[in-house]
């Protein structure tokens, strides 16, 4: 009983010893400062309200106008290729005017040359954009300082939710582990894992960095982007000056890249 | 009364281990899933979702079809009930157990499902469906559980539970009602966006449950000792008469509002089911038979001389169960999906593997719908005795 008891005092002097001792601790590193981590905002970033995007489809004349923008995007940003159509991810691609502008495209008689165009598609970055609303765990989230539809890969459960509720078909899912996908990795992007849903997200990193898109860098003119909401902006000179369309409006998603036609 | 469950017959424990070595092949696979990824199923870029949800979406119904039997007992008080009430709850219970491991099986992360939780997002409809659809199994936990309990013990069961009892029954439409909102709320998804689709959903829920429910009791009645009443099965099949009728009829208004509409993006879906769309069409016979199977559900079911036959009834509830599942498992999933978004046609067919996982989970859902069908069956019989 004595000794149980001797040894139950034992053990509590040692744990109060113990919770006592992180503050002694805590005074003692205070004498070495350590440089707090700067986190913020670069200089150089450029930023709007709304980012927006202008393609000059009569710019485009062939894939091989297009082959060097959607090169450079899915370079940089690790996208995988896939010789099975099922697994395969796109955040830029060409397509006809037809299935661009579906729904609102006409079925027949277009102009010839309008008709061989290819017609580039990305995600929109809508300013009321469905796959936000739907998803449920916020992975995919609307950026409240410049707009940007945005994707948390480490938060996305792969539920395909926002697939399903995109209606320009600009989200891809990683049916299997993209790596093996890769001729070579950018380390300046991150990979993504299997099971997570991606897209298109108008170069976020290279905008923090005072850099435009990887595709509007590539494009040699035929691409602006800028401020929607800047009159002053180059996109809004543009859509100022020529007539432009946009994909699916009629669905009051609002999509943020415009097409001169 | 869980001893009720491992007490049982050679043919019992026989049937047990059936199921448990079909979900076991199905668990096999899921850890290829697991491993690979959701590439081993036929689901793409275009068809982002398949057969486990097509699967999901049709259980939601059976569970919800559950409340076909409730209502009448405890709202107006139709004492024949009062035999397979507790039948209709537990098989709300196995179907909802199924509903929720076919959305398991379906992420791609699905070790990150509590993402849900701790990042709540009312405005996203997946987020209400999984607080119903829990909400939903927990509510038929609790008062099948103590209402069979209390039966046993030759007791009325506790008031407590009466205000859940009346809280299931609007609750099991919301389960359907807001699993049709996952598809009808999506703008540029011509096919699914109709007001029409919650109430389409809960009038196949209200067929193809009760139709299964009286196939359940049939088998009931031939392997135990337990009848759950002829007077009961010819009721439920009036309302399966019912609903299969109201189904159809709401499948003839999307056809009549897309087509006399004329708006491609409303008919191509409908053109891609029935026709086939841009020379492909792996599910216009699909999409014919469960056309026919509904019909003939009809026919025999709303006939009183082929209602009342069981031979006949046998064979309607069988037309009327895999008609709407053809109908709104993968009609609707794949009727959704092509074509897509940019009117191109990508077709959906599920692989093998997709299969034996998805049967490893009817497997699973059978093997606690038969534990709870069998701890209720030995409890009338024991109550009767």
């Amino acid at each position: 009983m004595d000794t149980s008891r001797r040894r139950v005092l034992q053990l509590l002097g040692l744990s109060a010893a113990a919770l006592s001792a992180p503050p002694v601790f805590n005074a003692l590193a205070k004498d070495a400062p350590v440089a707090a981590p700067q986190i913020g905002p670069s200089k150089e970033a450029l930023t709007a309200r709304q980012w927006a995007m202008v393609i000059d489809t009569r710019k485009f004349k062939s894939e091989k106008d297009v082959e060097p923008l959607v090169e450079a995007c899915h370079k940089i940003h690790n996208v995988p290729h896939w010789d099975e159509k099922r697994w395969e991810i796109k955040w830029l691609w060409a397509t006809h005017y037809g299935h661009a502008f579906s729904g609102t495209a006409s079925r027949r008689f277009i102009a010839e040359e309008v008709e061989h165009r290819p017609f580039l598609v990305l995600c929109n970055h809508c300013e009321n954009p469905p796959c936000v609303r739907a998803c449920p765990t916020k992975a995919t989230f609307k950026r409240p300082e410049d707009g940007i539809v945005m994707m948390d890969f480490h938060r996305c459960i792969g539920c395909r939710f926002c697939m399903a509720a995109c209606p320009f078909g600009a989200r891809s899912f990683n049916y299997r582990d993209p790596r093996p996908g890769l001729k070579q990795t950018n380390k300046q992007f991150p990979t993504r894992m299997k099971g997570v849903v991606e897209k298109c997200s108008f170069c976020v990193e290279r905008l923090a960095e005072g850099k435009l898109p990887a595709c509007v860098e590539a494009s040699e003119g035929k691409l602006a982007f800028g401020d929607l909401f800047d009159e002053k902006s180059n996109v809004r000179e543009l859509i100022k000056t020529h007539y432009t369309i946009r994909r699916k409006v009629n669905l009051g998603t609002e999509p943020a890249v415009y097409y001169i036609v | 009364m869980l001893e009720l469950a491992v007490k049982g017959s050679k043919r019992y424990y026989g049937w047990m281990a059936l199921l448990l070595g079909i979900a076991g092949v199905g668990f096999l696979v899921y850890l290829k899933q697991l491993d690979f990824g959701l590439g081993i199923t036929g689901m793409s870029r275009d068809v982002s979702w398949g057969f486990y949800i097509a699967n999901f979406t049709f259980l939601v119904g059976v569970a919800a079809g559950g409340v076909m039997v409730v209502l009448p007992y405890y709202l107006h008080d139709y004492k024949a009930y009062g035999k397979v009430t507790i039948l209709g709850e537990f098989l709300a219970i196995a179907s909802v157990v199924m509903c929720i491991t076919f959305i398991l099986v379906d992420l791609g992360q699905p070790m990150r499902v509590m993402n849900v939780l701790l990042y709540p997002s009312p405005n996203s409809v997946l987020f209400w469906d999984t607080i119903v659809l829990n909400g939903y199994l927990f509510l038929n936990l609790v008062i099948g559980w103590n209402v069979l309990e209390a039966e046993r013990n030759g007791v009325h069961y506790q008031s407590w539970l009466k205000p859940l009892i009346y809280l299931s029954i609007p609750w099991a439409v919301s389960i359907h009602t807001v699993t049709a909102y996952l598809y009808c709320g999506l703008p540029g998804r011509g096919f699914w966006l109709t007001a029409v689709l919650a109430p389409r959903f809960l009038s196949s829920a209200f067929a193809s449950g009760p139709a299964l429910l009286i196939l359940l009791c049939l088998v009931i009645r031939r392997v135990t000792n337990f009848d759950p009443g002829w007077k009961q099965i010819q009721s439920l099949a009036v309302t399966v008469a019912y609903a299969i009728c109201i189904n159809v009829f709401f499948l003839l208004c999307e056809v009549f509002v897309a087509f006399y509409s004329g708006i491609p993006e409303h008919m191509d879906h409908l053109i891609y089911l029935f026709a086939g769309l841009q020379g492909k069409g792996a599910y216009v016979p699909w999409m014919w038979t469960s056309m026919a199977l509904m019909v003939t559900g009809i026919i025999l079911l709303v006939n009183p001389i082929t209602r009342k036959n069981e031979l006949t009834l046998i064979v309607g509830c069988i037309c009327v169960f895999f008609g709407c599942w053809i109908d709104k498992g993968m009609g609707m999933i794949s009727g959704g999906f092509v074509p897509n978004p940019l009117h191109e046609v990508n077709e959906y067919i599920p692989t093998l593997m997709e299969g034996m996982i998805t049967l490893g989970v009817y497997a699973l859902g059978f093997f606690v719908l038969t534990i709870l069908f069998k701890i209720a069956v030995s409890v009338k019989e024991e109550v009767r005795a």
